[in-house]
C-alpha cells in the first residue's frame, strides 16, 4: 500500500514534467527500455547524461570566454550536446541547443551568450526534477510501465 | 543437383539463422557515451548481439580482428577521431559490412553523403527503437545483393561456378555463361544460396583481403583491364590457392563499387580520373607502368624522379609499368570512362612520355599517394607503386597505376584516388580509403597499408589514404595528414581524392594527418609527388580532401592526364597548402612535412593539394604535393600553375580530352602545364 501513493506520486510527477515540456517522447523509449534485469536503466542513463554533457558544458563556457568566439567549434559542441540532450529526451535543453546552434550559424556572439544561460537553466532544472523523480522512483520500487501516461 | 535442393537452400538461407533476426551481430561505433548505452540496450532488446565501442578505430580494429564476427555496423558521423564517412569507407572496403549511419544531424546535405558514400541506411537521433528493429533487413538485401553482383560481375564466374556444381563442367566462362545464363534464371538464386549455404548462407566466411592479396588482385584487374576483369580470370591470374571466385567476385564488385564512387558516381563522367577525386586515376593507371618510363623518357619527370619512381614502382610492383599501361587504359580507374584521361589512347601516351608524373620528381617514392590523380600520375606514381613496394601504395591507381601491384599495402586499397596515396595509410590499417582518387581504375585498393596510418588510414580517407606509401618512404611524403581522416573533405575514400595527387593525402586529411600520421607515410608523400606531378590538374582534386574527395573537380586533374605537366604540377605538396589551388603547389602548407613542394613552382596545379586539405582546407586542397625532391620537375613542368585546384583539374580534362590521343605532348615531358589552359 505504501507503494501506492508513491507509485501515485511518481506518475503525478512524471506527468508533470511531460506535461511541462520538459521531457519528451524520447524518454518514453527508455522506460520501455528498462526491464528486470535492468531495473534502474532510466536513471543510470540519465545520471551518465549529466555526467558526460558536464563535460561539454564546460567546453563551451570556455570557448565563451575566449574571444572572438570560435562559432564553428561552438556550433561542433552544441551539436554534440544536443545529440545527447535528445538521446534522453530532454525536450526543453534540446531546444534550446538549436536555438544556440542558430545563433551560431548567424554569428551572434550576443545571442549565443543569452541562448547558453538559458540553456544552462533548463538544464539545472530538469536535473533537478529528475533527481526527485528518481528518489521517489526507487522508493516506489520498480516502476510498471502499465501506469505510463500517454 | 541444386535445383531441387536450391530452392530449399534459399529458404533456409533466407531464414538462416531460424532465429534470424535475433543473434545479428551488430557493433555500434559512437563517440557520445550515452547514446552508446542506449543503443545497446536497444538492441539488446531486439535480441540483437551487441558490442559497442566509442572510437572509430577501435571498431576498425575490432572489426579486422574479426572479420567474420559481425553482421552490421551502426556508425555515427562526428566523431573525434575518425569521420564517420570514413570509417564507412574503410568497413566498405575492408569488410564489405552494412554500415547504417546515424547522426543528430537531419540535414539534406549530410543524409546524401552518407547515401553517396555507401551507408546502407541513415538514422537520425534520437533513435528509436523501431528503427533499430529492422536493421537485420540491410544485411539480408546486402548478402542479396552481393550475390547478386556476383552474379554480374562474376556472373559468368558464377554462373561457372553453378555450373561447375550442377554440370561440373569445364565450360568456358563463355560456355558457361550460356549456360549459366539460363540456370541463372532457375538456379540463380537457388544455387546461389545452395553455394552460399555451403560458405555460410548469411554469414559467408569473409576473405581477409590483406594488403598483399589485395595488390594481387589489383594487379590482377589491372592486367585484365577493368572492362575484362571477371572474377574468373582475376582469380586465375592471381593464383591464390583457397580463394574462390566468389571472394573474388564479391571482392571485384566492391572495388568497382568504390571506384565507381571515387569518379563521383559516374564513372564515366569523371573518368579521367575516376571521379574528380578519386577516379581521376583512372586514366592514369595505365600511365603508370608505361607511363615511368615514357615519363622517364620524356625527360619531363626529371629523369630522376622517374627513375626513382619507376624504380620504386618496378621495384615493387614488379615493374608495373608493364602492368600499367594496359591497366591503365582500361582501368583507368575502372575503364574511366575518363574522357578526360583519355589515357587511353592518347593519354597513354602523353603518360608515358609526359611526364610520367611529376610525381617522380622529388616524389620520394613513396609516393605511393596514388594521388596522384591519376591522370597524370599514373605515369608517375606507377613509379611510385614501386616504391611502395609496400604497403599497398595500392593506391597508385591514381597515376601510376603502378600501384596496381603496389598494393603492398595492406589495404591501402583506398588507392582510388589519384594516388591511391595509399599511403601510409596503406600500411596499416589498409586504408580502404583510397578509394578516391586513386581509384585509379585499379583496383588499386591503395592498401598501401604500410603507412602508419594507422590513423585511421582515413588519412586517405580522401582517397588519398590510399595511396600511401606505407611508410617506407621517408614520412616526409606521408607527412600528408594523412590522418586526414578527419579533413578529407568527405571523401569517402580518403584517397581517391587526391587525383593524381600526390600528396593527395586523402583529400586533405591527409595533409593533416599525415604529419602525425603518416611517419611512415611519408613515402606516402612519395606518391603525392607523384600525384602531384601528374594531377596538378587539380589541387582540387585534392579538394577531395576537403570534401573527401571532392574529385569532381579532380577529376578534371585526372583528365588531365594528358597534362601530366599537370601531374608534375601536381607537386604533391605535401603541405598542401590548402587553398593553394593556384597552381602553385607552393602551398605546401600541407602539414606534411615531405611537401614535395615540387621544387618547381610551377606546381600549378598541384593536384595534390592534398596537403590543402590538410590545412583542414575545405576544398582548396588542390594537393599541391610539393615535393621539393622534384626538384626535377621543372618548374615548367609542372602544369600545376595553370591549374589553380580547380583549373588543374579542367585544364587537365582539357588537356586530356583535347590532347588526348594526340597530345601525348601535352608538355608532359615538359610538364609544362601550359597546355592546360586553365
Amino acid at each position: 500500500m505504501e507503494r501506492n501513493p508513491m507509485r501515485r506520486q511518481l506518475q503525478t510527477m512524471r506527468k508533470s514534467l511531460f506535461d511541462q515540456g520538459h521531457l519528451d517522447e524520447q524518454f518514453v523509449q527508455l522506460e520501455e527500455l528498462q526491464d528486470d534485469a535492468n531495473p534502474n536503466f532510466v536513471e543510470e542513463v540519465v545520471t551518465l547524461y549529466y555526467r558526460d554533457s558536464a563535460r561539454i558544458i564546460l567546453n563551451i563556457e570556455q570557448a565563451l570566454e575566449r574571444k572572438p568566439f570560435d562559432f564553428n567549434k561552438l556550433d561542433a559542441y552544441m551539436h554534440q550536446f544536443k545529440g545527447s540532450s535528445s538521446s534522453i529526451g530532454a525536450k526543453k535543453v534540446k531546444a534550446e541547443s538549436t536555438v544556440f546552434r542558430e545563433y551560431c550559424r548567424s554569428r551572434n556572439g550576443e545571442g549565443c551568450m543569452r541562448s547558453f544561460q538559458q540553456l544552462k537553466k533548463e538544464y539545472a532544472t530538469l536535473r533537478r526534477k529528475l533527481e526527485a523523480y528518481f528518489q521517489v522512483a526507487r522508493q516506489a520500487g520498480p516502476m510498471e510501465t502499465a501506469c505510463r501516461p500517454k | 543437383m541444386s535445383s531441387a535442393s536450391s530452392s530449399a537452400a534459399w529458404k533456409s538461407a533466407d531464414s538462416v539463422p531460424d532465429q534470424f533476426p535475433a543473434g545479428l551481430r551488430v557493433l555500434v561505433v559512437d563517440d557520445d557515451p550515452t547514446c552508446l548505452i542506449i543503443l545497446e540496450k536497444m538492441l539488446r532488446t531486439c535480441s540483437y548481439e551487441v558490442t559497442k565501442c566509442n572510437r572509430a578505430e577501435t571498431a576498425l580494429a575490432i572489426l579486422r580482428e574479426n572479420k567474420n564476427g559481425f553482421d552490421i555496423v551502426i556508425s555515427d558521423v562526428h566523431m573525434p577521431d575518425m569521420d564517420g564517412f570514413k570509417l564507412l569507407e574503410h568497413i566498405g572496403l575492408e569488410m564489405d559490412l552494412p554500415v547504417i549511419m546515424m547522426s543528430a544531424d537531419d540535414g539534406k546535405h549530410v543524409v546524401m553523403k552518407g547515401v553517396t558514400h555507401g551507408a546502407c541506411d541513415y538514422l537520425i537521433k534520437p533513435v528509436r527503437m523501431e528503427a533499430l528493429k529492422n536493421i537485420w533487413q540491410h544485411v539480408i538485401r546486402k548478402r542479396k545483393n552481393g550475390w547478386k553482383d556476383l552474379e554480374q560481375s562474376g556472373s559468368v564466374e558464377e554462373g561457372d561456378r553453378q555450373q561447375k556444381q550442377s554440370e561440373d563442367a569445364e565450360y568456358s566462362s563463355s560456355a558457361n555463361e550460356g549456360n549459366w545464363k539460363s540456370s541463372k534464371k532457375r538456379k540463380d538464386d537457388e544455387d546461389e544460396t545452395e553455394d552460399r549455404d555451403d560458405t555460410s548462407t548469411l554469414k559467408k566466411p569473409r576473405v581477409v583481403w590483406s594488403v598483399e592479396l589485395h595488390q594481387q588482385f589489383v594487379a590482377a584487374v589491372n592486367q585484365l583491364g577493368i572492362d575484362k576483369a571477371v572474377p574468373k580470370k582475376i582469380l586465375e591470374l592471381m593464383n591464390v590457392p583457397g580463394l574462390t571466385r566468389e571472394n573474388v567476385a564479391s571482392h571485384l564488385q566492391k572495388y568497382r563499387l568504390y571506384l565507381r564512387r571515387l569518379s563521383g558516381v559516374s564513372p564515366h563522367a569523371n573518368n579521367s580520373f575516376m571521379n574528380p577525386q578519386e577516379e581521376t586515376f583512372g586514366p592514369l593507371s595505365s600511365v603508370s607502368g608505361l607511363d615511368l618510363q615514357a615519363l622517364a623518357a620524356g625527360g619531363q619527370l626529371p629523369a630522376q624522379c622517374l627513375a626513382t619512381l619507376q624504380a620504386a614502382a618496378l621495384g615493387r610492383s614488379t615493374a608495373k609499368s608493364s602492368i600499367p599501361m594496359p591497366l591503365v587504359d582500361q582501368r583507368n580507374i575502372f575503364s574511366f570512362e575518363n574522357p578526360k584521361l583519355r589515357f587511353g589512347e592518347g593519354q597513354q601516351q602523353l603518360m608515358n612520355t609526359n611526364k610520367p608524373i611529376n610525381l617522380l620528381h622529388g616524389i620520394p617514392t613513396t609516393m605511393e599517394p596514388k594521388q596522384l590523380t591519376t591522370s597524370q600520375s599514373i605515369g608517375n606514381i606507377n613509379m611510385q607503386v614501386a616504391s611502395h613496394g609496400v604497403q599497398s601504395s595500392q593506391n597508385n591507381s591514381a597515376l601510376i597505376n603502378m600501384q596496381v601491384a603496389s598494393h603492398g599495402v595492406q589495404s591501402s586499397q583506398n588507392n582510388s584516388a589519384l594516388i591511391n596515396m595509399q599511403v601510409a595509410s596503406h600500411s596499416v590499417q589498409s586504408n580502404q580509403n583510397n578509394s578516391a582518387l586513386m581509384q585509379m581504375g585499379q583496383p588499386q585498393f591503395a592498401r598501401a597499408p604500410r603507412l602508419p596510418l594507422s590513423v585511421g588510414q582515413p588519412i586517405i580517407s580522401n582517397g588519398i589514404a590510399a595511396s600511401y606509401n606505407p611508410v617506407p618512404q621517408s614520412s616526409s611524403m606521408l607527412n600528408f595528414p594523412m590522418n586526414h581522416a578527419s579533413e578529407l573533405p568527405g571523401n569517402g575514400f580518403p584517397l581517391g581524392s587526391t587525383p593524381g595527387m600526390s600528396g593527395c593525402t586523402s583529400k586533405g586529411t591527409f595533409q593533416e594527418d599525415f604529419n602525425s600520421e603518416i611517419k611512415g607515410s611519408v613515402g606516402f608523400m612519395s606518391s603525392y609527388d607523384i600525384f602531384n606531378n601528374l594531377n596538378q590538374h587539380k589541387p582540387q582534386n585534392w579538394e577531395l580532401q576537403n570534401v573527401g574527395m571532392t574529385f569532381d573537380d579532380s577529376r578534371h586533374s585526372n583528365s588531365l592526364q594528358g597534362n601530366l605537366d599537370l601531374s608534375q604540377s601536381v607537386l604533391v605538396q605535401q603541405g598542401f597548402s590548402s587553398g593553394r589551388m593556384s597552381g602553385q603547389n607552393r602551398s605546401a602548407a600541407v602539414v606534411s612535412k615531405a611537401m614535395f613542394s615540387a621544387g618547381d613552382s610551377t606546381e600549378p596545379g598541384n593536384l595534390l593539394n592534398v596537403s590543402q586539405h590538410l590545412n583542414s582546407l575545405p576544398v582548396d586542397n588542390t594537393i599541391r604535393v610539393k615535393t621539393e625532391s622534384v626538384a626535377d620537375v621543372n618548374s615548367d613542368n609542372l602544369f600545376i600553375d595553370h591549374f589553380g585546384q580547380e583549373d588543374l583539374m579542367s585544364a587537365l580534362l582539357k588537356q586530356q580530352q583535347g590532347i588526348a590521343p594526340a597530345e601525348n605532348e601535352f608538355d608532359f615531358d615538359g610538364y609544362s602545364l601550359d597546355n592546360i589552359q586553365v
